[in-house]
């Protein structure tokens, strides 16, 4: 068990690596968070619609767009000189390579989303602060469930035909139950009411969070393997 | 091919059968007292929508069974089935907002199980995208395996987060932990209705099934022996 923790340790490393070195894809996403954030509140009408009742779905949705991004990435970097062959080779588990990945994928879309948050707050004047820690709790676990789920996609699209577009299209019925419990719980939250009020949709995301990573985890070789 | 023929005789006795739960539906049936001639709609909605959600559960157990068998006929299966499920979703989607416009005053409502047979409805066009996305038949199968156990797995989800909102939909009658609670006479129409469903999906999965078959290259569906 170490073992495949440490293998897939370093195959995260390597693509955090890669991009560190280009920053080309991390930058372009953060680009593209402000940029949705700005549609958003050009897309409202400020004196007809409180901030912070569209505050929760422009959070979610700026993530969605943003996530879905860059979970193309993680298996695309690989089809250049053939490089997932050469990883597949590797004296590497499969379910490292499937957790090195999703960890990846978790640090970038992490990363993403710690860019989005505070500019979210100032464009939108909503103040973070008082509840940051447990909306940084709904926002990690609502993230893990699709991203999880969104490495293993990405996985079978990367080698289709029409990665860019069938990624989306198979992921977002994925994503919008666990998109919609964390809507409900930041809405909650920004407008100072109990989270106990949304706990049946928190305890559903936990669940969520386990079947699909545990599901991931098993199903990974069957998308790479001949 | 016998199993064309034996489904195209099936699916016409079927389709006899229909216009009997129609003739029973609308002349020996009584007349619901609140919702008028609108609830006749029922004996075709409820039915469809049992099969749309048990095709997708099939696909599913299929799916699981083609990963450990990789038997080229479970995969088949998954594939009729899913196509199935997709018409029954549709049939499902059509009739709910003909029966909406007169009792909820509107086609259309965001409701908790509209929602769902939508997800479900998308859920069966990722399926089919991409199938028709991936050249190789291998991996096609493979690829149709890990996102039909996926989606058999969201379906409980996607059921439990309706259940969080409140619903303008009526609450089940027939599938619901007590006694039915409609009258004897609806309940025949009804239960009549449920096993003419039955028939014609397996009849449509019968044909779908054979021209599978007879899509595939002779070498590798091995032979026309059904």
């Amino acid at each position: 068990m170490s073992d495949t923790l440490r293998h897939a340790w370093i195959i995260a490393r390597k693509d955090l690596l890669v991009e560190f070195r280009s920053r080309t894809a991390i930058l372009s996403v953060a680009v593209f968070t402000v940029l949705v954030l700005l549609v958003f509140n050009f897309g409202r009408d400020p004196t007809a619609v409180a901030a912070v009742d569209l505050a929760p779905s422009i959070l979610w949705v700026t993530f969605t767009f943003a996530a879905m991004l860059t979970l193309n990435r993680a298996f695309q970097l690989e089809l250049e000189n053939q490089a997932l062959e050469g990883l597949l080779l590797a004296p590497v588990g499969r379910s490292s390579l499937y957790l090195g990945k999703l960890l990846a994928n978790l640090i970038f879309v992490a990363v993403v989303e710690a860019v989005g948050l505070p500019l979210f707050a100032l464009f939108f004047n909503v103040s973070l602060l008082p509840v940051l820690a447990p909306l940084a709790g709904i926002i990690a676990l609502a993230t893990v469930g699709f991203v999880a789920v969104g490495t293993l996609f990405s996985a079978m699209t990367a080698r289709t035909r029409f990665a860019e577009l069938l990624l989306p299209v198979l992921l977002l019925p994925f994503m919008i139950p666990p998109l919609i419990w964390a809507v409900l719980a930041t809405a909650a939250l920004l407008a100072g009411r109990p989270l106990s009020e949304t706990g049946g949709g928190l305890r559903l995301l936990g669940a969520y969070d386990i079947v699909f990573v545990t599901l991931a985890f098993f199903l990974f070789p069957a998308t790479v393997d001949e | 091919m016998k199993l064309l023929r034996a489904g195209r005789w099936i699916t016409a006795v079927g389709f006899v059968l229909l216009a009997g739960v129609y003739l029973r539906a609308l002349a020996f049936t009584p007349v619901e007292r609140s919702q008028g001639l609108a609830q006749k709609i029922f004996y075709l909605h409820v039915p469809a929508a049992i099969w749309a959600e048990t095709a997708m559960v099939l696909v599913g157990l299929a799916s699981v069974f083609y990963l450990f068998l990789k038997d080229p006929r479970l995969d088949r299966f998954a594939e009729a089935s899913a196509e199935v499920g997709t018409v029954f979703a549709a049939i499902v989607l059509t009739t709910g907002p003909i029966w909406g416009k007169p009792i909820w005053g509107t086609w259309w409502s965001w409701d908790a199980r509209l929602t769902f047979t939508l997800f479900l409805f998308l859920l069966y066009a990722g399926y089919l995208l991409l199938r028709g996305a991936v050249a190789d038949p291998g991996a096609r199968r493979r690829y149709a395996a890990v996102l039909g156990i996926c989606g058999m797995c969201l379906v409980p989800f996607i059921h439990f987060s309706v259940y969080l909102f409140r619903t303008l939909h009526p609450m089940p009658i027939v599938l619901k932990p007590s006694a039915p609670s409609l009258p004897g006479s609806m309940l025949a129409t009804w239960l009549f209705s449920l096993s003419v469903f039955t028939l014609l999906y397996v009849a449509f999965v019968m044909q779908r099934y054979a021209l599978g078959l007879l899509r595939e290259p002779p070498a590798e569906g091995g032979g026309l022996h059904a």
